[in-house]
């Protein structure tokens, strides 16, 4: 029996659950993949968007800017990789300066510090690699960029710390009344709990509707993204948006945290909740809008593309609070960008409803810091040496193409809620993330994955479920 | 700080080739730096025959020719680490390298060879559309999974790629008891050897689609099928001619890739055309003191030709040692063109070089009879006719120190593919 039981273990999720475990409050996040991160928080641009896109005086706009202001802390508590590179709206016609005026209008309305519209030559100077038509933009120093995997796993260890339950490969299947009570229906069986919380991001208007006679349709809209090389480090800075206009709605090119450039996303609405393929048609308008506005994106030097979907509702807002006619059932459904950015602030706002409800005592217990996985790079030189002394896989380097040691794979795979599967180990190390595509590391990381999991090799996965890397053994069917 | 004459970075083919041959030129100290668990390189996942033709007349298998290598590194005394990964090298050859044992290790070189060998195209590189589940594999991967580790990968294969690794997976995995069902190339003819594709898909009856890419992948967790589908003459995929094929396994054999990441953060100036660096006719990049040779610098078909240009890259690196930068002489520059995509090296000092100095090249397409030529500025001093030449194999023509040196006033080496 539980106080909360959460849908979904991707970044609201998990924000809310850890921002639940400042209460006295028994919960448990129930989650259909193998690990936390596998839907939409995994496949998004990681920007920590500065608030000026969503409507003034919308949930939405509130929650960004306050997600926004707490991020830097908020990486320091839990050790993820942030940085505020500043954002850039891009007007590359005369005759659109309107609608960059109007976007700097909502800014300040929505409580967007610092902004100010630049012309053409400080642009050049923020960034020589601006398109030519480039005439002026909207520069938001409080932009920034996040390592999405970052900080839903932190987000998801520092609860976990606090005493949340995690049940993976638990699908929810649906919902019965027990008196005050709820059981959610698993394929893992039922579970008792007083409140649900529904973020299941694309699926949260299935669970919503089995709930609820208003019904809310959530599209998976999805993103293609291409992902460059870390050799294009210093392409561009700052995150490059373009101005919506006549050409429509562009695509952004920004540095991630960890030095690749990222180029997207498109915007395809489909049907399948599970549609996350990249289409011939999708990359394609990817390479041709990218290179609107910047000069010579360096498209060649592309290492893998990805697409993500997002939970866009209808209303294009998002969805918080307990259902009309579901006492104890809580939405937190149509989490689309800004979702990630706001996800601190999604995560204060479920906690704050579900305090109200229950009337929670603070939990005493509560540690709001967590640290991360020890990259050794950080180190001095003489630090780095003595921890080699110390644990020597931190002196094997396993992933060449990220430099990741086997010490900092076999710390993602035995901390709480760690890797289980190569993407796991991805994911929390970027072992396999780079140049190569695993190409050199997998075979090796898999040797790990098995040794530390005290399973066979053939056992491991690429993501989980039916996910096998390996079929067999050599001549083992002739 | 430990101090060596020559430190090579990579115990391959190249590497081991250019420390035997740097010791017998008389280097005194050398340390060969391995990344992985034992010296060899690929060749230790190269477990088909094929392998030595040129340098010991008979066909040897990968692990085979490395062990020859191998045993002559140790009766020189040559000295080596392995699981060792060399994290930088400096301007002025110092060089950081870790390992378990050791921790963080700095050396300092009076000369470095680079021989880190090359890496292959990854899906992402090749912007496959479709989902990205378990099942896709590069070749050298899944080469290494079979013949290094006993694991099948998968059972039913598609190959994307008509590369040597592409074709001689091809064979593997059919003789582990996989269906192979078809190899699919994006251009019109194969980028690999040809009596691999007799060897490795004709004796076998695996079909070879040409001018055909993968434009889907299906399956969400682990593969479950691929689309081919043909392309025009610049490479898009033809709409209607897609087929389907159910596979639970994709492999890429779509060209390799120098690893030059140390040698650019080093400075080494690298060549658009190869990703590898740009070296004179002693092997030597722009940077002094540090040569290049075997895949590091290009990508060869016959580890022969790799030893052969790892034993001039250590000879060369051992003068430097005992002699310094030889003086004198001028740097010619060998443009490739009308055919021709790159030659290693691309400068060559007539009064420097050896008496012969076989350049090599590729071309950019396939030729039939047509010739291959060089020009000493406008003077045509080579006129080679050939039945065919492809980009899978690499080509070579041999200068003599006599003939440059006798044209006077030369400015410029020419080679070209020259129609009949």
């Amino acid at each position: 029996m539980y106080d909360v039981v959460i849908i979904g273990a991707g970044v609201s999720g998990s924000a809310s659950a850890r921002e639940l475990s400042r209460y006295r409050l028994k919960v448990c996040v129930v989650e259909k993949e193998e690990d936390v991160c596998c839907g939409t928080s995994k496949a998004n641009s990681g920007i920590v968007h500065a608030g000026f896109d969503a409507p003034s005086g919308s949930l939405m706009a509130k929650l960004n800017v306050e997600g926004n202001q707490r991020m830097e802390a908020l990486s320091k508590e839990l050790d993820f990789h942030f940085k505020k590179n500043g954002s850039l709206v891009v007007c590359l016609q005369e005759e659109e300066m309107p609608n960059l005026q109007a976007l700097y209008e909502r800014g300040v309305a929505n409580g967007v510090k610092d902004l100010r519209i630049i012309g053409r030559e400080e642009l050049v100077q923020l960034e020589p690699n601006i398109s030519d038509e480039a005439v002026a933009a909207l520069y938001a120093p409080t932009g920034g960029i996040v390592c999405p995997f970052g900080m839903n796993i932190a987000f998801a260890e520092n609860a976990a710390a606090n005493g949340v339950e995690f049940q993976f490969d638990t699908e929810v299947t649906g919902f019965e009344k027990k008196g005050e009570n709820w059981i959610v229906k698993t394929n893992q069986g039922n579970i008792e709990t007083r409140y649900i919380v529904n973020a299941a991001g694309v699926y949260a208007d299935v669970f919503h509707n089995m709930v609820s006679e208003k019904k809310i349709h959530i599209t998976p809209r999805r993103g293609d993204y291409c992902l460059l090389d870390r050799a294009t480090e210093g392409f561009v800075t700052h995150t490059i948006f373009q101005l919506p206009g006549k050409q429509g709605k562009g695509v952004l090119v920004s540095p991630t945290v960890h030095g690749n450039t990222l180029v997207g996303p498109t915007a395809i609405d489909i049907d399948n909740k599970e549609g996350t393929n990249t289409t011939q048609e999708g990359i394609d308008e990817l390479i041709r809008k990218g290179g609107a506005t910047v000069k010579d994106l360096p498209i060649r030097q592309v290492i893998t593309s990805f697409a993500g979907l997002r939970a866009h509702e209808e209303g294009h807002e998002f969805i918080i609070g307990e259902v009309e006619g579901a006492k104890g059932f809580i939405d937190c459904a149509g989490i689309e960008s800004p979702g990630l950015t706001s996800a601190p602030a999604i995560g204060r706002m479920i906690a704050d409803i579900v305090k109200d409800l229950t009337k929670a005592e603070p939990n005493p217990d509560f540690v709001g810091t967590r640290k991360g996985i020890l990259n050794p790079k950080t180190l001095k030189k003489e630090e780095r040496a003595a921890l080699i002394k110390e644990k020597p896989e931190y002196g094997n380097i396993i992933c060449r193409c990220e430099m990741i040691s086997e010490g900092e794979i076999m710390d993602a795979i035995n901390r709480p809620l760690g890797a289980k599967s190569l993407d796991g180990v991805k994911r929390r190390t970027r072992a396999g993330m780079g140049r190569c595509q695993a190409g050199f590391c997998s075979p090796r990381t898999i040797e790990i994955l098995a040794r530390e999991r005290g399973v066979e090799a053939s056992e491991i996965t690429k993501s989980g479920g039916n996910s096998k890397i390996i079929a067999g053994i050599n001549k083992d069917s002739i | 700080m430990l101090n060596y004459d020559i430190v090579i970075a990579g115990g391959g083919p190249a590497g081991l080739a250019a420390a035997i041959s740097a010791k017998r030129n008389g280097a005194q100290s050398i340390l060969v730096i391995e990344r992985d668990k034992e010296l060899g390189g690929i060749l230790n996942q190269c477990i088909h025959n094929g392998f030595g033709l040129h340098t010991f007349q008979e066909e040897l298998t990968g692990p085979e020719y490395a062990e020859r290598f191998i045993r002559q590194l140790l009766e020189e005394k040559i000295e080596y680490k392995l699981n060792t990964m060399v994290l930088d090298i400096s301007e002025e050859k110092k060089i950081t390298a870790m390992n378990r044992e050791e921790g963080i290790l700095e050396i300092q070189a009076k000369a470095v060879i680079l021989a880190m060998g090359c890496r292959e195209r990854s899906r992402g590189a090749l912007n496959i559309p479709g989902y990205r589940p378990a099942g896709i594999y590069s070749a050298g991967t899944a080469q290494r999974l079979v013949n290094m580790e006993g694991y099948l990968p998968g059972r039913e294969v598609v190959i994307l790629g008509s590369g040597d690794i592409g074709l001689i997976m091809a064979r593997r995995m059919t003789l582990e008891g996989a269906k192979v069902k078809v190899v699919a190339e994006l251009l019109p003819y194969s980028g690999g050897l040809k009596r691999n594709i007799v060897q490795c898909l004709d004796d076998f009856g695996i079909p070879l689609k040409l001018s055909h890419t993968v434009v889907d992948i299906d399956g969400k967790e682990r593969v479950k099928g691929i689309t081919l589908a043909q392309v025009d003459e610049n490479r898009r995929p033809i709409p209607g001619t897609e087929e389907h094929y159910t596979c639970d396994t994709l492999l890429l054999s779509c060209g390799l890739i120098p690893e030059n990441e140390i040698s650019r953060a080093l400075g080494v100036e690298i060549s658009p055309v190869t990703s590898g660096p740009l070296v004179n006719e002693c092997l030597e990049t722009n940077v002094e003191g540090v040569f290049a040779c075997g895949n590091v610098l290009h990508v060869h078909d016959l580890v022969d030709f790799v030893s052969q240009e790892a034993t001039a890259a250590g000879k060369h690196a051992a003068e430097y040692v005992l002699h310094g930068k030889a003086k004198g002489g001028k740097d010619i520059p060998i443009q490739a063109v009308e055919g021709a995509r790159y030659t290693v090296p691309k400068t060559i000092n007539p009064e420097r070089m050896d008496e012969k100095h076989t350049v090599r090249f590729r071309v950019g397409d396939v030729y039939k009879n047509c010739f291959v030529s060089v020009y000493l500025d406008n003077e045509r001093i080579i006129h080679k006719k050939r039945p065919v030449v492809a980009p899978g194999e690499m080509e070579e023509v041999v200068l003599t120190k006599e003939q440059l040196m006798s044209h006077s006033g030369l400015s410029q080496i020419t080679v070209k593919i020259e129609e009949a």
